[in-house]
């Protein structure tokens, strides 16, 4: 937790007079029990009406000061609490759009949304009441036993005794139960598990007639469930009369002593009164207290969370700025070359993708082509370096790509993923994330490239047409098309098309691919594809088979030599033929 | 719903445990009017505490015995009252969701179809929860509240009326202040929710879509947008927090206005000797605790109405009309050969939408049915009228000859096996799923199911083989990897007929082969029904129903289609044109 403290340092003076001003209220407070034993020993017992009414005012002074700092106080622990917050999420931001791929997979986007999101609200929360809390209570307990020092020596060793057996028994209860309260989210979650599982598979269940089956397990679990939360109950449950039975015993150990004393002069009435009033206040604040810290131990675990996702550094180390005198250089003929290169994903036991080598020349197009899982997207993930080869070397234009600054290596390479994501604004504020600069022109001929000029035409304000969020008001096909437009308006130096053209029909992706290649400066071009049709005419085809080169060549060659290809291929063509490739249409 | 009629079916669960209902009443009762009876306690002993030689031992020995026995009896009917409590709250949460689940059991599928499975599950969990947190929670605490302010108020004016008129005149003030800043500052709450959710939106977009974020180096921008969503969400936090924030102060402020009040009028009263010093320490302990239970009780009102709220959504889960039950002599498919006769079938899931009119079907033992048509045009309406997932409106549906309602569900479906696209598998090892028709199978069984589907050499290869564990979606193996779990978990007690479901998509050329060589396994000698994509799989059926905009406009095998050059002529030539 003490890593997020740097975020509150901003706001050293908020932090300090908060915490400060709230003591001056409670200081105030402890005030008032001493004005009313004044009141009665001497107003009360002197028949003095003016001194009672003077009284009275200091009381109500007090109650004004009181307000007014610890308003002041409030404002400083909001200003402190909502400002850490805003840098903290500002870091977390940052940090987050700094992970790899890798970071990112065994993460998961939903846990980072929700550390953004929910967890820090609740830190904020812990924040705010800990400066305003945290302190006052411990002060007026401690102070409130100080007063009665003030008052009787012999009583006041009465809240020395009652204090500390007050605190045992409240945070001895929360300690034992906190960890069981945990257990029962576990048991619920368990039974929310069950409930949700048949749900979704209701017509399996049925079918297979565990109706009765599930219902024992769901019995079962909420039996358990209502257990762990009886045990818990009955422990919590300790937690009021306890306290009770603490406090008025101290109660009643400060009658003894005080009528004893009163008896010898040694105190007066009102006294007695006044420690009967602190005796009081000690109960509601522990009582404060607890809720208090019941509230930062959540605060805490979401804190601890978000450490944990800062603590994640991004295993991507970026490398130097290439030096100006070999930018622009193509170091031998291979646009892309792979050297014995494997990968291995963080926490996987096996490598995903071994030994691979190759040489794509500049211009070339690559056809990558295998079963699930048989790494291909795994392969074109690394030029890019989403994921760092873990042996061997990826280069471009002769260096390697940890040699590249992570900005320039992906200007230089243009990715369109499997997954077709846009983004909420416009058509046009899409495709500016390929290149901020673009024209006009250059983003009408990207999208001629990508064949989507004819639908973006038909748009109502045309490139100026609104995304909805994830892009839901255009089919799969468009938004398909609309990402690889995206990446064209780049014009990149290796462009990667990872199953990107699923969505379209035969002769759609026919035509991009054509006019992909007839661009001018033509990138070296990766086509990830289920279908044999798309890269036939690559001018290599890399056969991938659970993470192994399978075979690498062109079409005609492969057929020939390559078991795999000729499997995938003939299990194809039996239902797509050289005419289905002419004249299909796309299915949406 | 009204909330009356809600009300008395709350009580309906609470009858169970009315014996803890009326316990818990009376420990709330005795333990709030001995709470308010120790302070006068405790002023009676001052009051014999007056000063030198003036101080009556015995008396005050007396009191603090009498309050130690109070105490003491308080604090077990606290206990008690809290133990009450929970024993009352989670039994009924326990069978309201028992109630729940086995409810869901026997709906209709037409219910859960209708409704989001989350929708559901946050009726039987949270919504659950919330209803026993706020209603019996809230009950206790409004009858405990309500009894202070009458017990304190009683105490009070038995003393002293006049005091007492200036703890109930000036009470309310706080209340008033309290509402005047929730007023205030609900707008900036307002403000604040949607700058947060604007934020949460932008957080969305960019970490869902990081891989695209970092592949374009849109991060400065990204950031940018988010610094100035941010910086706006840090002003009107910081108005709303502080503003809602100075609420308790001010409440405070009053109450000590209050203490002072109730100490003015009480010194003067006293000095006019119409009030004892012990009474005043008395009358300045309810003082402080009087607002409490006022600012509960607001607190508790509007958690009432949003449990009761809660309530209604439960029980109407709860009172959903559940399937027709089977008839007491229904008949029980064994040894199925797998006759399937379906005469004037009418069907329609919505009563204003039409859908299935007519329908006339009968296939032989052991023949091949694909359906066939466009998406969305209710392919999987047969399956569920097959496996009687829904009822036929009109018409009958004969397994073997007899009518299938006429039958027992389990029986039917017994005799189908059926792998569905949507592969479902549920939390667990793979061997749980395999074997999750026949949970007694043996390992060989298992493994020789898994052959069979092809599926035994990826899980051969998973780290720990038979017995790893798939998470609840099914984390870890790929879409065409389930599909061969689904198909194997048919295979291992592979019913008489079967209901296959080809898979459209995502699923790699090579294990797509594995799968049709596991259907084509399975549908060997068996009556199959097949939702079918693909050009063999149709051509090799013995009846293809072509199905569009939810009816079957043709029936026939391949040739016959091809020769009436309908629909399927179209389809065909478009879709799988050779």
């Amino acid at each position: 937790m003490k890593s997020l403290l740097k975020y509150l340092s901003d706001y050293k003076k908020e932090s300090v007079l908060g915490p400060l001003f709230k003591l001056l209220e409670a200081s105030f407070e402890l005030f008032v029990p001493l004005v009313m034993s004044a009141i009665i020993d001497t107003g009360i017992a002197r028949g003095d009406t003016g001194y009672i009414l003077r009284m009275c005012g200091v009381l109500v002074a007090l109650g004004l000061i009181g307000l007014a700092c610890s308003i002041t106080a409030q404002y400083f622990a909001a200003r402190a609490a909502v400002g850490f917050a805003t840098k903290l999420r500002h870091a977390l931001f940052g940090h987050i759009q700094s992970l790899s791929y890798s970071e990112m997979d065994t993460m998961g986007t939903s846990t980072l949304i929700t550390r953004m999101t929910s967890d820090i609200n609740q830190v904020q929360n812990g924040v705010n009441l800990t400066l305003r809390l945290l302190l006052r209570s411990p002060f007026v307990v401690f102070g409130a036993m100080v007063m009665a020092f003030t008052i009787d020596f012999k009583a006041a060793l009465i809240f020395a005794v009652v204090i500390p057996v007050l605190c045992a028994v409240v945070f001895g209860i929360m300690l034992v139960s906190m960890p069981l309260y945990k257990k029962v989210q576990k048991a619920l979650d368990k039974v929310l598990g069950t409930t949700r599982e048949n749900l979704t598979g209701v017509r399996v269940i049925r079918a297979f007639n565990r109706e009765k089956d599930e219902t024992v397990r769901f019995d079962r679990e909420n039996e358990a469930l209502t257990r762990m939360q009886m045990t818990v109950g009955r422990i919590s449950a300790l937690m009021n009369p306890v306290t009770y039975i603490i406090i008025n015993a101290g109660l009643l150990a400060i009658l003894w002593r005080g009528s004893g004393a009163v008896s010898v002069g040694e105190l007066s009435q009102g006294q007695v009164v006044a420690l009967v009033n602190y005796m009081a206040q000690i109960l509601t604040e522990l009582v404060k207290m607890a809720n208090l810290i019941i509230t930062i131990t959540k605060a805490g675990a979401c804190a601890v969370r978000i450490e944990s996702v800062l603590k994640e550094s991004s295993s991507l180390v970026n490398g130097g700025k290439m030096r100006p005198e070999n930018e622009g250089k193509d170091a031998g003929g291979a646009a892309v070359r792979f050297d014995h290169v494997s990968l291995t994903y963080k926490n996987a036991g096996a490598e995903s993708v071994t030994d691979i080598s190759f040489a794509a020349g500049p211009g070339e197009t690559i056809g990558i082509i295998g079963g699930t899982g048989s790494g291909k997207s795994t392969l074109v993930n690394l030029i890019p370096r989403f994921y760092d080869a873990t042996k061997g070397s990826v280069q471009i234009g002769g260096r390697d790509v940890k040699e590249y600054d992570l900005e320039q290596l992906r200007r230089v390479v243009a990715v369109v993923p499997q997954k077709a994501q846009l983004f909420m604004g416009t058509i046009r504020s899409n495709l500016l994330w390929g290149d901020e600069e673009a024209s006009e022109e250059a983003l009408w001929e990207a999208l001629s490239a990508a064949q989507a000029r004819e639908f973006v035409e038909k748009k109502e304000g045309g490139l100026d047409a609104a995304v909805a969020q994830g892009g839901k008001n255009f089919s799969g096909g468009q938004k398909q098309r609309l990402t690889i437009a995206r990446a064209l308006v780049r014009k990149p130096q290796v462009l990667i098309l990872d199953d990107s053209a699923s969505a379209l029909d035969f002769a759609t992706d026919a035509a991009l691919r054509r006019s992909i290649r007839e661009m001018p400066d033509a990138p070296t071009v990766f086509i990830v594809s289920q279908r044999t049709s798309s890269i036939r005419h690559a001018d290599q085809i890399i056969v991938l088979d659970d993470g192994q080169t399978a075979g690498i060549g062109r079409h005609e060659d492969l057929l020939k030599s390559c078991p795999v290809y000729r499997e995938i291929y003939e299990s194809q063509f039996e239902k797509n033929t050289e005419k289905r490739e002419e004249s299909g249409h796309e299915k949406q | 719903m009204k909330s009356s009629e809600t009300l008395i079916k709350v009580l309906r669960y609470l009858r169970r445990y009315w014996i803890f209902l009326g316990m818990s009443l009376i420990f709330a009762a005795v333990t709030v009017v001995l709470t308010l009876y120790v302070p006068v306690l405790t002023g009676d002993a001052v009051d014999r505490i007056v000063g030198v030689g003036q101080v009556d031992f015995d008396a005050v020995y007396a009191i603090g015995k009498k309050i130690a026995i109070l105490v003491a009896v308080t604090a077990l009917a606290q206990w008690l009252m809290n133990v009450c409590n929970n024993t009352i709250t989670y039994h009924v949460i326990r069978d309201i969701r028992k109630e729940a689940f086995g409810r869901l059991q026997i709906l209709p599928l037409k219910y859960v179809d209708g409704h989001s499975s989350g929708e559901i599950v946050s009726r039987v969990i949270a919504d659950v929860d919330q209803f026993a947190d706020g209603l019996l929670m809230g009950f206790t605490q409004l009858f405990t509240g309500v009894l202070t302010i009458f017990g304190t108020l009683g105490f009070m004016f038995s003393i002293h009326p006049w005091i007492a008129l200036v703890v109930v005149c000036i009470t309310p003030v706080s209340l008033l202040v309290a509402g005047f800043i929730a007023k205030r500052t609900y707008s900036m709450f307002k403000l604040q929710s949607e700058t947060r959710g604007e934020q949460t939106a932008l957080i969305d977009e960019m970490i869902g879509g990081q891989k695209v974020v970092q592949a374009f180096g849109y991060e400065k921008k990204a950031m940018e947008r988010f610094d100035e969503i941010n910086n706006r969400l840090e002003k009107c936090s910081l108005r709303a927090i502080f503003f809602s924030s100075i609420t308790n102060p001010s409440t405070r402020f009053v109450n000590s206005l209050v203490y002072t009040g109730v100490g003015l009028t009480g010194a003067l009263a006293a000095v006019s000797g119409r009030l004892t010093v012990g009474q005043l320490s008395c009358f300045l302990s309810y003082a402080n605790q009087y607002t409490k239970p006022f600012n509960e009780i607001s607190g508790v009102v509007t958690e009432l109405q949003n449990a009761l709220a809660c309530a209604a959504r439960i029980f109407k889960l709860i009172e959903e009309e559940p399937q027709t039950a089977d008839d007491a002599d229904a008949a029980v498919f064994a040894d199925v050969k797998g006759t399937v006769d379906l005469s004037h079938v009418d069907f329609r899931y919505r009563p204003d939408v039409p859908l299935i009119a007519d329908l006339n079907l009968s296939v032989k033992p052991g023949q091949r049915v694909a359906i066939v048509g466009p998406t969305g045009c209710g392919k999987t309406t047969i399956i569920n009228l097959l496996m009687r997932f829904y009822d036929v409106d009109n018409g009958e549906i004969r397994v073997d000859g007899t009518p299938v309602r006429r039958a027992t569900r389990d029986s039917l479906r017994r005799s189908y096996g059926m792998v569905l696209q949507d592969t479902w598998l549920k939390a667990g090892t793979i061997r749980e799923n395999i074997a999750y028709a026949r949970p007694e199978a043996s390992l060989d069984e298992v493994v020789a199911a898994a052959k069979k589907a092809h599926a035994h050499s990826f899980i051969k290869r998973l780290p720990d083989g038979y017995d790893t564990v798939i998470t609840e979606d099914g984390g870890g193996i790929s879409q065409g990897q389930k599909q061969l779990l689904c198909i194997a978990r048919v295979m291992l007690c592979l019913p008489p007929m079967l209901i296959l479901d080809e898979a459209t998509s995502s699923i790699d050329t090579r294990t797509e082969i594995r799968i049709q060589k596991a259907f084509a396994g399975m549908m060997e000698g068996r009556t199959s029904f097949i939702v079918a994509h693909r050009l063999s799989t149709i051509r090799e059926a013995d009846v293809i129903l072509v199905m569009k905009d939810g009816k079957i406009i043709e029936q026939g095998n391949h040739e016959q289609l091809l020769r009436r050059g309908g629909f399927y002529a179209n389809l065909y030539n478009s879709q799988f044109a050779v």
